[in-house]
């Protein structure tokens, strides 16, 4: 079971509240479709800029492994505090912690709902029906 | 889908399997980078079961695929192999190949994506010529041990063949595993050493069960499509799709050796196409290196102070080089080595990040071509 105390999107991206912000990452699902499980598979990530207002869905950066490119999309719309710079030197804590330190963008957003995102059982059901 | 003799066995072998040229294949059993460094270092294991297998017989067989094929296939000695292309009167390529001259015939070794076109192709072809065509590839299969020490690892299996004599782009019969006649030769995709080994539906699993059971203790692996796509682009070998297609001819690709317009020859389709690319080529194949972040890949443009001057045919990371590589056509004066040029990751985007790259002599690398 993925955790509760955040929001999942169908482009498998989860939104987290956090006092005032919001904080994004990609689920342990998007890594290992990336990197097939192997950390050595993904090259590069590429993050916006503290300031760039992003709105529900907008592409904010990409993940590159070996093989393929994916776009990163926000989940719900803000404004970008915050980048996790250091996933971009350090690709493998996306394999180790997705859901703490591999975290990617710190926002603002821009209202505090989360509805029209899936909870953890909904995602884990919408990951098993893609596998299968 | 299709499926090779091999099929079940990458899935217990935990493979991941895509789709490729109708089969279903394994594009990676570990990590990409690693099983490249592995035939790199010691030696790998390829299913090539996909891989389009024709034998062309009858007393026109020269003469005829001398008529389809750009090289001089009545000129290659028996028991040696030729790339070699097929092309379009328009002199674009639908697809490439490598021609064993046998003593009685001739065998094609086809892509996997292309080889339902290819045999359409000839058959459309071999009016007027005394040739049969026998398309082999469904119930054969195809081996290929790459690297270091393939040799060590097949000299245990094979009998009747004095591995160590057969050179280069060259192919003998011997006993494997206790197969007799056994196709072997010296080819592959990867700039190493290595054999490509012709087997019998039946038999692919027990021989792929030895080679690697015998390769062990040689540190040999089982090989994905994935680290061959990165081994084929170090080595300077084209991919039909990327460097070759219906819009890039062989000429421009650097893909001359394989395209005879020796007088004897006679004509073939696409020659007067071709002699006119080769009397005023407009662009050329080269390699491209930089040192990342990003990979280049297919379709990304390349500028050179701000004008878009070429675009990307295949990249990816290089273990070999340890930076990022890359097959790409630029314009005629920027082919030198040393060329500094800019990689461009989204070209409608002038805001874009630009990546420092700079042009690099094909291939680069290989063991085979000193």
């Amino acid at each position: 079971m993925r955790p509760n105390d955040r929001k999942y999107s169908q482009t498998h991206e989860w939104v987290k509240i956090d006092g005032d912000t919001a904080l994004i990452g990609i689920t342990d699902f998007a890594v290992q479709e990336l990197s097939n499980g192997k950390d050595s598979e993904l090259v590069y990530c590429d993050l916006p800029e503290p300031g760039r207002m992003l709105s529900a869905g907008e592409t904010f950066g990409e993940i590159e492994s070996v093989k393929a490119v994916s776009d990163l999309n926000a989940p719900i719309a803000g404004e970008v505090i915050e980048s996790n710079v250091a996933i971009e030197e350090h690709l493998e804590v996306l394999s180790k912690d997705p859901w703490g330190a591999g975290w990617m963008l710190r926002i603002k957003p821009e209202r505090k709902s989360l509805d029209g995102l899936m909870d953890a059982a909904a995602y884990d059901k919408f990951c098993a029906s893609i596998k299968h | 889908m299709k499926q090779t003799a091999l099929h079940d066995a990458h899935a217990r072998l935990g493979a991941k399997l895509i789709e490729f040229g109708g089969w279903h294949m394994p594009v990676q059993y570990e990590a990409i980078l690693d099983e490249a460094k592995c035939v790199r270092t010691t030696a790998g294991l390829f299913d090539l079961g996909h891989m389009g297998r024709v034998q062309v017989r009858g007393k026109d067989t020269l003469a005829f695929l001398d008529r389809v094929c750009t090289n001089y296939v009545a000129r290659i000695p028996v028991g040696a192999i030729r790339y070699s292309l097929f092309c379009r009167a328009d002199g674009h390529p639908i697809d490439d190949l490598l021609v064993y001259r046998e003593r009685d015939g001739v065998y094609l070794v086809v892509n996997a994506s292309n080889t339902t076109v290819d045999l359409a192709w000839l058959r459309e072809h071999q009016r007027g010529f005394d040739v049969t065509i026998d398309d082999q590839t469904e119930r054969t299969g195809m081996l290929a041990i790459q690297g270091q020490r393939s040799t060590d690892v097949m000299r245990t299996l094979v009998e009747d063949c004095d591995l160590a004599s057969i050179g280069y782009y060259k192919f003998g019969f011997g006993t494997v595993c206790g197969l007799r006649d056994t196709r072997i030769s010296r080819t592959g995709y990867t700039g190493e050493l290595g054999y490509e080994i012709y087997l019998d539906n039946r038999d692919v699993e027990r021989v792929w069960n030895a080679i690697l059971e015998a390769g062990r203790g040689h540190g040999v692996r089982p090989i994905g499509l994935g680290a061959r796509d990165i081994l084929r682009l170090e080595a300077g070998m084209p991919l039909y799709g990327h460097e070759i297609d219906a819009t890039h001819n062989p000429i421009e690709a650097g893909l001359e050796f394989g395209v005879s317009f020796a007088p004897e020859k006679g004509d073939w389709i696409g020659r007067s196409a071709l002699e006119k690319v080769k009397a005023a080529p407009r662009k050329r194949l080269v390699g491209i290196v930089s040192d990342g972040p990003r990979v280049p890949r297919q379709g990304h443009r390349l500028f050179s102070n701000g004008r878009d001057v070429g675009y990307v045919c295949s990249g990816a990371p290089s273990p070999t080089l340890d930076k990022m590589i890359a097959s790409a056509y630029v314009e005629l004066g920027l082919e030198k080595p040393g060329t500094a040029l800019e990689l461009a990751f989204k070209p409608t985007d002038p805001a874009s990040k630009r990546q420092a790259c700079a042009v690099r002599e094909l291939p680069f690398f290989s063991r085979t071509r000193k």
